[in-house]
């Protein structure tokens, strides 16, 4: 391989270095990411667009920023966000002012978003350049990818499974090295439990902690934006561009934003002591029934490897965990049938008029039409429980076992106890079809990652092996405003993992996603489905 | 919990505008009766004395000067609209009309 060519296996801070010392230059690496993301779309559908053009305008921008700084001198190259100049994916409920803004939905087809989000603008800010727009379920309800209004994304490990959801379509460029870093929400584990499923690192900030300004709501108290990336370190470097207090967002918290998660260790002794005389907490509840022996074995394994390393392992318990399932399932459609009565075609969005009909047959049609399964069955959902004589006995109801589990978390971090450690996802990616019938199978994907949302608590997933040759997630769940410490341990398990063989592999089916002529993800599936 | 029957299931659509066929009410109806004996799950637990949570980060009411400011030009905001007449949306009559 070439230096250019290459640049895509480098992680984030790898390449930051390379720009500096002028080895590459943002629009080599730019291009070099391109040529993947194009060649590789066909196979695995993780891009919704691509936009080219406006890439590489956007880092010979970059290069642009980067000699004038080197005329200023040294001081100015410092000040350089460590994200100029490199890619990163961007899921498609992000609004990029000029740009579509589907939400994965057809009724969000052809929407053109008028303005930037605040993550947009910070990115901006940062210099980084925005590939394009990536696939995920329609409106970020679903675990799997395969509820897009524009067919399913293939997981680069084994292109007959599901990269998770519902960002899927970052996690999956981020993993097959079309992007170093990724944009993704999580509601109720849309990060981390796909970060889980490619094999790569997934941040879910606490709640508050990024501005959800301009992008597509789903469940407003739940829903927050958080980074992809391929190490801890890059991880830590995009939720520094991208949190901090916006204005209009009145819920994005006025807490600071840690400098330090752009000093992350790199030396890897350095980065493990930090888990000298720490607390890990292992909740007995995330280890039960449903969770494959592989899964389990990995998790048992990091555990042991950080113990080794300095910290200290204590059993815990989070007793209403068996109810976050329920409790999420009402709050999250109830939120998410309020959110979605906006679409009605008439500002915006897919529009159906009938002649000689009156508004509320327009409504019915253009909804009906418009919006997918999924969708349709969580609006059903969140009327009826918000519907008169209901609203206590669900949404009421929920809200107060709300409060139970968030207590449980709450007393396990007073009780001194530093992280939680937890599998993300209690199975390695499954194939196309394997949940689809089954929604209460499908939300059962997420009972290990929705608590962190009901809490509104910080949460990562970082890879810790393989189980059937597919990659097993590591949950680290930490207090509010823990990210630096989540994102510290981290990269102290990767530090004292850096030898082992699994870390040397990449996505064993990379190569077939280079065949433009094979099967899509579309046509796999319903392959399966026969 | 009492379960949702077909006209249930029908007026909830009504409800939230969506316009469904006979196969999707079908299948609706089996599906959202399954979820709501999830549901049932929650009245194991005694939350009488227990506060709701509607938010987790126990922000106060953020309040700002009603001062105007910038705003989005006119052309983008009305691109995306379905139909427009100069500067205005154009949106389906609500006050009898024909239709009525």
């Amino acid at each position: 391989m070439t230096a250019v060519q290459d640049a895509t296996r480098l992680r984030g801070h790898e390449l930051a270095a390379r720009l500096r010392s002028g080895e590459l230059s943002s629009r080599e690496i730019t291009e070099a990411h391109l040529e993947v993301a194009e060649r590789q779309n066909h196979a695995l559908n993780a891009w919704l667009v691509i936009e080219r053009d406006k890439a590489l305008a956007e880092a010979d921008a970059a290069d642009a920023r980067l000699a004038a700084a080197r005329a200023e001198g040294r001081h100015a190259v410092d000040a350089l966000h460590p994200l100029l100049g490199l890619p990163i994916a961007v899921k498609d409920l992000v609004s990029v002012a000029g740009g579509q803004c589907t939400a994965g939905s057809r009724i969000l087809e052809g929407y053109i978003a008028p303005y930037d989000a605040h993550v947009t603008e910070r990115l901006r800010d940062a210099g980084a350049v925005i590939l394009g727009k990536t696939n995920m379920d329609e409106f970020a309800m679903g675990s799997s990818n395969e509820y897009s209004g524009f067919g399913p994304v293939s997981n680069p490990w084994d292109l007959d499974t599901v990269p998770g959801g519902s960002s899927g379509g970052s996690a999956t460029a981020v993993a097959a090295y079309h992007a170093p870093f990724g944009l993704g929400t999580d509601t109720g584990g849309s990060i981390r439990q796909p970060a889980a499923l490619t094999g790569t690192v997934g941040v879910k900030p606490t709640y508050g902690r990024v501005s959800r300004y301009g992008i597509v709501a789903f469940a407003s108290s739940l829903d927050q934006i958080g980074p992809f990336a391929r190490d801890a370190r890059d991880a830590a470097a995009l939720l520094h561009a991208v949190a901090g207090r916006d204005d209009r967002d009145s819920t994005s918290a006025p807490v600071p934003v840690p400098d330090d998660l752009l000093r992350i260790p790199g030396a890897d002794d350095e980065a493990a002591s930090w888990l000298r005389g720490k607390r890990l907490g292992l909740p007995a509840e995330y280890f039960v029934k449903g969770m494959e022996p592989g899964v389990e074995a990995r998790i048992r394994e990091a555990v042991d490897a950080l113990e080794k390393a300095g910290a200290t392992i204590e059993e815990v318990s989070l007793p209403h965990t068996d109810y976050g399932l329920a409790t999420y399932y009402i709050v999250v459609p109830a939120e998410a049938s309020a959110n979605l009565a906006r679409y009605d075609g008439v500002r915006y969005g897919r529009s159906i008029r009938l002649p000689g009909a009156d508004f509320i047959a327009d409504y019915l049609a253009t909804r009906g039409d418009g919006f997918g399964p999924e969708v349709k069955r969580r609006i059903m959902l969140g009327t009826y429980a918000l519907s008169a004589g209901y609203y206590d006995a669900f949404y009421l109801k929920a809200q107060k076992v709300r409060t139970l589990i968030k207590r449980d978390f709450d007393q396990v971090f007073e009780s001194g106890i530093d992280v939680l450690v937890a599998p993300t996802s209690p199975t390695v990616a499954f194939r196309f079809g394997a949940r689809i019938a089954d929604p209460v199978a499908m939300y059962l994907s997420d009972a290990c990652t929705l608590p962190a949302n009901m809490a509104g608590i910080a949460g990562v997933s970082l890879p810790c092996g393989l189980s059937d040759g597919l990659p097993v997630g590591l949950q680290l769940i930490g207090p509010p405003w823990s990210e630096l410490e989540l994102l510290r341990c981290g990269r102290a398990y990767e530090a004292i993992t850096a030898d082992a063989a699994w870390r040397a592999l990449e996505p064993a089916q990379l190569a077939l996603a280079d065949d433009a002529t094979g099967p899509t993800p579309a046509e796999r599936a319903a392959r399966l489905a026969a | 919990m009492a379960g949702l029957t077909r006209a249930d299931v029908e007026h909830v659509a009504f409800l939230a505008r969506l316009r469904l066929t006979d196969p999707e009410l079908d299948r609706l109806e089996g599906q959202l009766n399954h979820i709501l004996d999830q549901y049932a799950k929650l009245s194991e637990l005694d939350t009488s004395a227990i506060p709701p949570t509607a938010q987790t980060i126990e922000l106060e009411n953020i309040l700002r000067e009603d001062v105007a400011g910038p705003s989005l030009a006119v052309e983008d905001v009305l691109r995306n609209a379905s139909a427009t007449d100069g500067d205005f949306i154009v949106v389906p009559p609500i006050l009898g009309g024909d239709a009525a």
